[in-house]
């Protein structure tokens, strides 16, 4: 059996996979914020039953305790040791501000100025080591910043991409002295030029190494001492897993695990329903997440800032957040528009219908009041929610000051959060070129469902495909993920003059090393690939394309191979090639994924009845300035190929979906819910 | 009747992301770093016949967002004096009924009298066409990194007329009824140091208008002509409200201040900037009376840079206000003829950045005397450009043109920010690594600067120290800066920053520049320096009201060494 583990703010997923017979389970529990090993290892009894932990082969695992770390400023206390002259480049960021218009707010790094100390030691941009580092110095600095209360360490010397020896040197040395495994080195982490970025990643990685290996050690411990021996791993921001012993040493890479594990479901679920091309929005309590996947593949980001001044660029699933989820705040500005966002009233106080304290209106609490969610059996296991509290404060805050009806200032608030979750996926899709009615959409969390008609129509998509299982997603994703590992190092050399055969070198380097990883990690796959992708521009362009080669062996590249996969890939994203521009090569790019075995999809599908015995009954609900009554349907009853027309809401225990009049569902063959406008 | 709040809202979200996909367009396929990394570029939607500011992307450069306007003005001026000349209208309609402008036709220009800002600067306008008439203006705005004239990337000290700064093209039809010119094209190549990137970025300008007429004309079949052009009308309107009951907030009274550039590059006279501000119940008058005369110097700032700059002042200060004309609509805005605020040809202006920095550090001041907690202390004050130039092995050119960042003022909320963009400005610094890889120079030091930021209750942000070594056979540096005499000031009781510092070490001897920060052809051998130490913030508050923690903070963290033995 192979469990997937989902540790969010609220609740822990799990999902298990019994790989001889192939029947699966899920459980949802209540996270455990103080002591996380215990909250985890509920999740996993409660998907394995009456099993051993013994019996598990793998429990694989999506986690956020990096990225919390990292918005709440809890990591280690860290120091960082940079080149002479250098020691503020954490500091100095690239010269930005928080926010366009408004100056006010300073930066805190999380390494302030005491705890980052210089040596003298130099490599120039052609990679000439002209001041080799001294080693009596390192060991002098090293010593008194461990004196000083580190806990963990970053090295980060200029230039260190091109010529890491003095960073080795280093390194050696502060490893030699100090007392635990944190201590992270800038051309280990990311060997890439802009010592901003590096410097920061590396930093955050050190930030991070004792929060998070201390975690997983705790898990590891209480996974062992209830008789746990299998493999323990855990998903990267990329979608890819990790063994636990990477995820130590590079906890960085981990900054988007939970979210990214929910993307790689979503988009295996929709190749396996027929639709290769798909956004995703994971919509929760406060936040909506969204990405792209394209041709079966998510769109890959080489960066990503999680907070003012804090970037983190490991390869990740692109994904771009907004401020809008269940929790989000309702408020009518100074102008008298309706704005929603960014506050949140999070799971706790959460909205003004759980009766917790919080009075301002939410997104949840206009759902409520319309009907949309069931106040009676709300998802989660709540009890039952205060609808006469979330009218008032919806009438208090927004209906009278706009002049409107507790209803229409109810779907004001859904509209217009609406309009910002579409203005998300446009900016993720049209901006980047895909034309939308060509995509289908997929929502999941534990609010997204409700939405599903808004998406379709704002976008003009061909429709949405509502997984059977939309509130475990990411869960199910930690099942299905391959294991993946990529790698990067600058190159910077003009395409007529490059040496292929260096190239090549490079690349076999970088594949042997992650496919002796993936070979010896002792999980089962279906076999191996290899992406060989070079990020290249225009000379003159500061941006770059990546270039996806159509070669999985460094030995079949050459300039033919090259020039023609760069001109294919700048005219699908710029139209057309600049006649007489020299061409350039800046990154060299490798990625081995360990292929898992595929997952029979139509395994989630238990459970159904026949259209009669789904059916729950009517209640009003209310869509379009007017009042319906709507049928509502158990929704996990419902027979495959069962269609049914809006307005009708379908329940489950762990998420609501709305289907407003005008659109039609229909139960396909992997009991997901197909979501298109009337014809 | 007035337009549903509901659909008002999602309109005005369309709208700002069809500027935004613009900017992002640009962006990403332009070719020089300061557009594609710095972001020193804009896009937004203009009105038909007046040309005001409807719908800006909020990613573009700040201070473009007024002064687009303007070159949207000249369009029209443009268009209704061609139709004039074949016997029609004088005016927008008038120019389509005559043929003088047709659908899918673009105007390029970088005239800065009219168009705002600096030759650098290329505007393009696309009137948008619906039903055969025009219904508004798309415009492109992207510095370009050299349009000819003395100094390499345009920012030369000694200019004492356009001419000498680069050269000036007046509104040309770059394309016509969709066709490219590619004569035009040529013609804004041809006047570059670096044709290539100005080939690329004039490309990357065309493809961001065609893909926001694309948008745009999608959501008016979505929405229809009448409900969009009702929802601009409402947006302007919100946004006149916002402004009237923010400012209504403030005490009325007249609040003056005074500050100063600390020369024009021609001599070392002090050059004033004085602001009298207004505050008669929810309007504001902004009165620069007092201001001194145009000067021969490249300082000088056209009309509309003027109130561009108002406008970036007041945003900052009123940041909740959405961005459209709208937020002027309560504000007057004295500018007296003959003055350094209202250059008429042929004054130089390529050094227009320092100017309306000064103009924002007048509008924090006097809103501070107001109301102190609604501002904070000025910024760093100035661009701090570096423009290093010389000639490889192999005798091909380079230019190493950057612009040098400094603190942020203290404020009610916090100390000021250390190292930031300067207020006009969102764009990002290049890294030293990439800047090493890309010319012959080494940076022995790239650091915050301590004891630069002003004293207050809030500290000042820092500014920084950057030490450039040469390590080319030979160079010559330019520099056009400021605040060099003149500090930063603090606000409400806070102390001033510290003031530039822009330094050469040449052949062991330490050279002050004559003028400050602004630096004509200083001439460079291999392990020469230029040493950059930029101001910080202005402090906010009395610093005897200082936390003792942040006091004993900023000691430890070397922040703050003064008074150290």
């Amino acid at each position: 059996m192979i469990v997937g583990i989902d540790v969010g703010g609220t609740f822990t997923d799990g999902f298990a996979l019994d790989e001889s017979s192939g029947e699966v389970s899920v459980g949802k529990v209540p996270s455990t914020r103080t002591n996380e090993a215990e909250g985890f290892l509920h999740g996993v009894r409660s998907v394995a039953g009456e099993r051993s932990l013994g019996d598990l082969n793998a429990i694989i695992h999506g986690t956020t305790v990096g990225t919390n770390a990292l918005l709440e400023r809890k990591g280690a206390h860290t120091a960082v040791l940079t080149t002479a002259g250098f020691a503020d480049v954490l500091e100095m960021r690239r010269r930005d501000r928080p926010r366009t218009w408004g100056l006010w707010g300073d930066f805190r790094p999380v390494v302030e100025r005491d705890m980052r100390a210089e040596v003298a030691e130099r490599t120039l941009a052609d990679g000439t080591v002209i001041e080799p580092v001294d080693a009596d110095e390192v060991r002098r600095v090293a010593h008194d910043l461990l004196d000083r209360g580190a806990q963990s360490i970053a090295i980060c010397f200029l230039h260190s991409y091109l010529d890491p020896s003095n960073e080795q040197t280093a390194a050696r040395v502060v490893r030699g002295l100090w007392p635990n495994a944190h201590v992270s080195v800038s051309s280990e982490i990311l060997p890439e030029i802009r010592e901003f970025e590096r410097t920061s990643t590396t930093t955050l990685n050190a930030y991070l190494q004792p929060i998070v290996g201390d975690y997983l050690e705790q898990l590891e411990k209480g996974l062992a001492e209830n008789g746990f021996s299998g493999r323990f791993l855990v998903v990267q921001s990329n979608g890819g897993v990790m063994t636990v012993e990477r995820a130590r040493s590079m906890p960085i890479r981990t900054a988007l695990s939970g979210p990214a594990a929910g993307v790689s479901a979503a988009s295996r679920i929709a190749v396996a329903a027929g639709h290769p091309n798909v956004l995703t929005g994971d919509m929760g309590g406060t936040s909506f997440d969204v990405a792209v996947v394209v041709g079966g593949r998510s769109v890959q980001a080489a960066q990503t800032t999680i907070d003012f001044g804090l970037v983190v660029r490991t390869p990740m699933i692109e994904m771009s957040t907004i401020g809008a989820g269940g929790g989000s705040i309702a408020w009518v500005d100074r102008g008298g528009l309706l704005q929603i966002g960014p506050e949140s009233a999070g799971g706790v106080p959460g909205p003004v219908c759980y009766g917790l304290g919080n009075d301002r209106p939410t997104v949840t609490d206009a759902n409520v009041v319309l009907g949309r969610i069931n106040a009676e059996r709300p998802i989660g296991g709540r009890v039952a929610l205060d609808v006469a509290a979330a009218r008032r404060a919806i009438d208090e805050h927004v209906g009278r000051l706009l002049g409107l009806s507790i209803e229409d200032a109810a779907e004001a608030i859904i509209t217009v959060a609406e309009t910002r979750m579409s203005g998300a996926l446009r900016i993720v899709s049209i901006e980047r070129g895909h034309d939308p009615s060509n995509f289908w959409m997929v929502p999941f969390g534990g609010a997204g469902a409700l939405h599903t008609c808004a998406f379709v129509r704002d976008l003009g998509l061909a429709g949405a495909l509502v997984p059977r299982l939309p509130g475990v997603i990411s869960a199910l994703g930690c099942v299905l993920a391959d294991m993946r590992y990529d790698s990067v190092r600058t190159w910077q050399s003009p395409l007529a003059s490059l040496d292929i055969e260096a190239v090549r070198e490079s690349m076999r380097a970088s594949i042997d090393e992650s496919r002796r990883a993936i070979e010896s990690s002792a999980v089962v796959f279906d076999g191996i690939n290899v992406e060989m992708v070079l990020d290249m521009s225009y000379v003159g362009q500061t941006h770059a394309v990546a270039v996806s080669l159509p070669v999985d062996d460094p030995e079949q590249l050459d300039s033919s191979v090259i020039t023609a996969a760069f001109e294919s890939a700048y005219r699908a994203q710029f139209g057309r090639l600049l006649s007489g521009v020299a061409v350039r090569v800046l990154a060299v790019r490798t990625s081995v994924i360990g292929r898992r075995p595929e997952f029979d999809l139509t395994r989630l599908v238990t459970g159904t009845t026949t259209l009669e015995a789904a059916r729950l009954g009517r209640r009003p609900v209310y869509v379009g300035g007017q009042w319906h009554d709507a049928e509502v349907w158990s929704r996990l009853q419902l027979p495959i190929g069962a269609t049914i027309v809006g307005p009708i809401v379908l329940e489950q225990p762990d998420a609501t979906t709305l289907i407003e009049p005008g659109f039609r569902v229909t139960v396909d063959p992997l009991g997901n819910l197909e979501v298109v406008r009337e014809p | 009747m007035s337009l549903n709040p509901v659909l008002l809202a999602v309109i005005n979200g369309r709208l700002e992301q069809i500027a935004n996909e613009m900017d992002a367009t640009l962006f990403r396929s332009a070719f020089n770093p300061i557009i594609a990394e710095a972001h020193d570029a804009s896009h937004g939607i203009y009105h038909a016949h007046t040309g005001a500011t409807l719908v800006q992307g909020s990613n573009g450069l700040p201070v473009f967002v007024g002064s687009m306007a303007g070159a949207a003005r000249l369009a029209i001026a443009t268009m209704s004096a061609d139709s004039q000349r074949r016997g029609g209208r004088a005016d927008v309609d008038g120019a389509v009924e005559s043929g003088a402008v047709q659908d899918g036709d673009v105007y390029c220009f970088n005239d800065p009298y009219e168009g705002g800002t600096h030759l650098n600067d290329l505007k393009m306008i696309r009137p948008f066409f619906r039903g055969g008439r025009i219904w508004c203006h798309l415009a492109s705005v992207g510095h370009f990194t050299d349009v000819g004239g003395n100094v390499p990337g345009n920012y030369n000290p000694a200019a004492r007329d356009i001419q000498q700064e680069g050269t000036l093209i007046p509104p040309v039809l770059i394309r016509r009824a969709g066709e490219t010119d590619e004569r035009v094209v040529d013609l804004v190549c041809s006047i570059s140091r670096q044709p290539v990137n100005a080939y690329g970025d004039l490309q990357a300008q065309l493809n961001a208008l065609d893909l926001g007429a694309r948008r745009l004309g999608e959501l008016l079949d979505e929405y229809g002509d009448g409900v969009v052009a009702e929802a601009l009308d409402e947006l302007t309107r919100r946004a006149a409200t916002l402004m009237r009951s923010s400012i209504d907030k403030l005490p009325d009274g007249v609040y003056r201040a005074v500050d100063y550039l600390d020369n024009d590059g021609s001599s070392s006279e002090l050059v004033e900037v004085a602001l009298a501000m207004t505050v008669e119940g929810d309007r504001l008058r902004l009165d620069f009376g007092g201001t001194s005369g145009a000067v021969c110097g490249p300082i000088n700032i056209s009309r509309s840079t003027a109130v561009a700059a108002c406008y970036v002042g007041l945003k900052h200060v009123f940041r909740d206000v959405p961005a459209n004309f709208g937020c002027l609509e309560p504000v007057d805005i004295v500018i007296p003829a003959g003055s350094l605020l209202a250059a008429t040809r042929p004054r130089p202006v390529g050094g227009y950045t320092e100017t309306i920095l000064r103009v924002m550090d007048l509008i924090f001041r006097c809103v501070a005397e107001a109301d102190p907690t609604a501002s904070n202390g000025c910024s760093y004050g100035t661009i701090n450009a570096l423009s290093l130039a010389g000639q490889r092995a192999d005798g091909s050119p380079w230019v190493m043109f950057t612009f040098y960042g400094g603190g942020l003022g203290g404020s009610p909320v916090s100390d000021g920010l250390n190292h930031g963009n300067a207020p006009l400005s969102t764009a990002t610094i290049p890294p030293v690594e990439i800047l090493e890889a890309q010319y012959p120079v080494r940076f022995r030091r790239w650091s915050l600067r301590p004891d630069s930021g002003g004293d207050g209750k809030f500290r000042g942000g820092l500014g920084a120290s950057y030490d450039i070594e040469l390590l080319a056979e030979s160079a010559e540096a330019f520099t056009f800066g400021d605040r060099a005499w003149r500090p930063p000031l603090g606000i409400a009781g806070g102390g001033a920053a510290a003031t530039n510092e822009v330094s050469f070490v040449v052949a062991g001897d330490v050279i002050e520049p004559e003028l400050g920060a602004k630096v004509l052809g200083v001439k460079m051998s291999r392990g020469d320096r230029v040493r950059i130490q930029s101001p910080g913030g202005g402090g906010y508050g009395p610093p005897g009201d200082r936390d003792p923690v942040a006091v004993e903070r900023d000691r430890r963290l070397g922040y703050v060494t003064r008074g150290d033995s």
